[in-house]
């Protein structure tokens, strides 16, 4: 404790100083810098090793992770570390940082492989209820663009860490707050996914873009006057 | 020193948390015994209808599209017939393919029939008006209309194979028994609370997400109305503990699926079209039933003594959301 103590000034001074140099710092708390190093610099997630965005995740959702991996609810061996020194009012700041950035920008590329393609958007628009499968856009709503604070969108993010995430729900080191109805709901449809269903439906989200599909004027909900 | 110690520490926490994941992992893992598969589990149902791969190419093939996405965006592919935020696969999963969640294949086989509802022989089209005049809370299409042939020839194509006129296995929702104890508002409130508020949202009012609906409404004015099959608290019950929630069939128990149709229908929503000019008159002629709360008296308030039906405004007409 005496060393992060010590540490604490120094560090803040060095992030205080990268962060005047970068332009999405700028306005953001010194926690922050930490998570760029992997998620990227405009927490855009590094795909290459499956770390996801965070960038455009609402607030809420994001320091119900943090709080997740603190208390061991969500198991990740580089998370919990990072996330156990932090105060409620720094995961609140990081949480709000990462909330407030757009989502990046991400073209549709279909998978090239038709059969991992047609089954992964097969899953995602339609589940396989057969197998006891939901479709994911029917609570990650439509486009998996999600649907704040208890659904996260699951477009845009590395097929890998997609991938990870339902394996972690199925086998319990994934877990939201308890009693929350989530936990159970993912729990259950994890366990019915085998590895070529978990693994097309994830790479077919994370080929989706990310911004919201296209609605037309027929499909728009009514606006209370 | 201090990293020995940091590092000793860390390896007490990770074999802490495996220690916990592994009681939670069997917490969880017992609590899904529950659930089974899906809404089919428990009707003995055997018929598969085709797979969509399998809708024939062409004109035909075309319509057979149309129905399935009516059922799955009925807002957006009926728009002029709908005057809520509901779509037909809310009630009908899997776009009216599963067994269990009155699935289109089994009704198609069994019309023409009779129904006491309206008391006279109904066509299959004629059948399909009534969801759009109550469960969507808008208009009849007529007869013949591009939306109802939609729907039919999907119905159609889903039953193939399937032999007309012979009850079928799987049809509707699963039969309920009688609950032991008398369906109670407050105790539906709890069940509510605990597996329904998460999508549907405390106040019932459902979900949505830039213009689309994601978790529909269950009461207020963007639900089924009155009339509604879904309004009757047997109805709802057997829906409910078959379908809900999403991936959990048959989680509650009987009784809280009572209860927490009770619950559900115990709150105001649009007017039945069917309207006779005062609730008590419209209650004795359609909702003469243990099963209905409309004319009710729930937490002091009279259910259903809201005037005469609103016009609805087709969601063609509607104000597009940005």
């Amino acid at each position: 404790m005496g060393l992060s103590r010590n540490l604490a000034p120094a560090l803040s001074a060095f992030l205080a100083l990268l962060a005047s140099s970068h332009p999405a710092l700028s306005a953001s708390p010194p926690e922050v810098a930490s998570c760029l190093a992997c998620h990227g610099a405009q927490g855009e997630g590094m795909a290459a090793a499956g770390y996801p965005r965070l960038a455009g995740l609402s607030a809420e959702y994001i320091t119900g992770q943090l709080n997740a991996y603190i208390d061991g609810r969500r198991v990740n061996a580089v998370m919990r570390p990072m996330a156990m020194p932090l105060t409620a009012t720094q995961i609140q700041g990081i949480a709000t940082f990462f909330s407030s950035l757009p989502a990046p920008a991400q073209p549709s590329t279909p998978l090239t492989d038709a059969t991992q393609n047609a089954l992964g958007q097969q899953l995602a628009e339609h589940g396989d209820w057969n197998a006891g499968i939901p479709a994911c856009f029917n609570c990650h709503a439509p486009g998996g663009v999600g649907l704040p604070p208890a659904f996260p969108p699951i477009v845009g993010q590395p097929a890998t860490y997609s991938e990870s995430q339902i394996q972690a729900w199925k086998n319990g080191t994934r877990q939201g707050a308890p009693q929350n109805l989530a936990n159970a709901l993912m729990h259950s449809v994890a366990l019915r996914m085998n590895d070529t269903q978990t693994k097309a439906v994830s790479a077919w989200l994370a080929a989706q873009p990310t911004s919201a599909p296209q609605t037309s004027p027929t499909a728009a909900a009514k606006t209370k006057p | 020193m201090s990293i020995i110690l940091r590092a000793a520490s860390s390896l007490i926490l990770a074999l802490f948390i495996a220690l916990a994941s592994l009681i939670s992992i069997t917490s969880t893992l017992a609590a899904d015994k529950s659930s089974a598969l899906n809404a089919a589990a428990h009707t003995g149902a055997t018929f598969q209808p085709p797979s969509e791969a399998d809708i024939p190419p062409g004109p035909f093939g075309e319509t057979i599209r149309m129905g399935r996405d009516i059922m799955l965006d009925t807002p957006k592919h009926a728009a002029r017939f709908v005057g809520n935020n509901l779509s037909c696969a809310n009630c009908h999963l899997d776009a009216g393919r599963m067994a269990g969640s009155a699935p289109l294949w089994a009704a198609y086989v069994n019309f023409p029939a009779y129904r006491a509802k309206n008391g006279k022989i109904n066509t299959y089209q004629e059948r399909l008006q009534g969801c759009f005049r109550f469960s969507m809370n808008g208009s009849a299409p007529p007869l013949g209309d591009p939306v109802l042939v939609a729907l039919e020839a999907y119905s159609f194509w889903l039953a193939t194979g399937l032999p007309v006129n012979k009850e079928v296995a799987g049809r509707g929702y699963p039969k309920l028994e009688k609950p032991a104890q008398a369906p109670d508002f407050v105790r539906g409130q709890v069940v509510y609370a605990a597996h329904c508020a998460l999508c549907h949202g405390a106040n019932g009012a459902g979900q949505r997400t830039t213009g689309r609906v994601v978790f529909p409404p269950l009461w207020g004015d963007d639900s089924y109305n009155w009339g509604a099959g879904m309004g009757s608290i047997n109805n709802a019950a057997n829906f409910i503990h078959a379908n809900m929630p999403y991936g959990m069939s048959y989680s509650l128990t009987p009784q809280e699926a009572w209860d927490v149709a009770y619950f559900m229908n115990a709150h105001e929503r649009p007017q039945d079209p069917r309207w006779l000019g005062s609730v008590e008159t419209t209650r004795a002629k359609f909702h003469d039933s243990a099963m209905s709360l409309y004319g009710q008296t729930i937490n002091g308030k009279v259910l259903g003594n809201t005037g005469a039906p609103k016009r609805t405004q087709p969601k063609d007409q509607a104000h597009i959301a940005p």
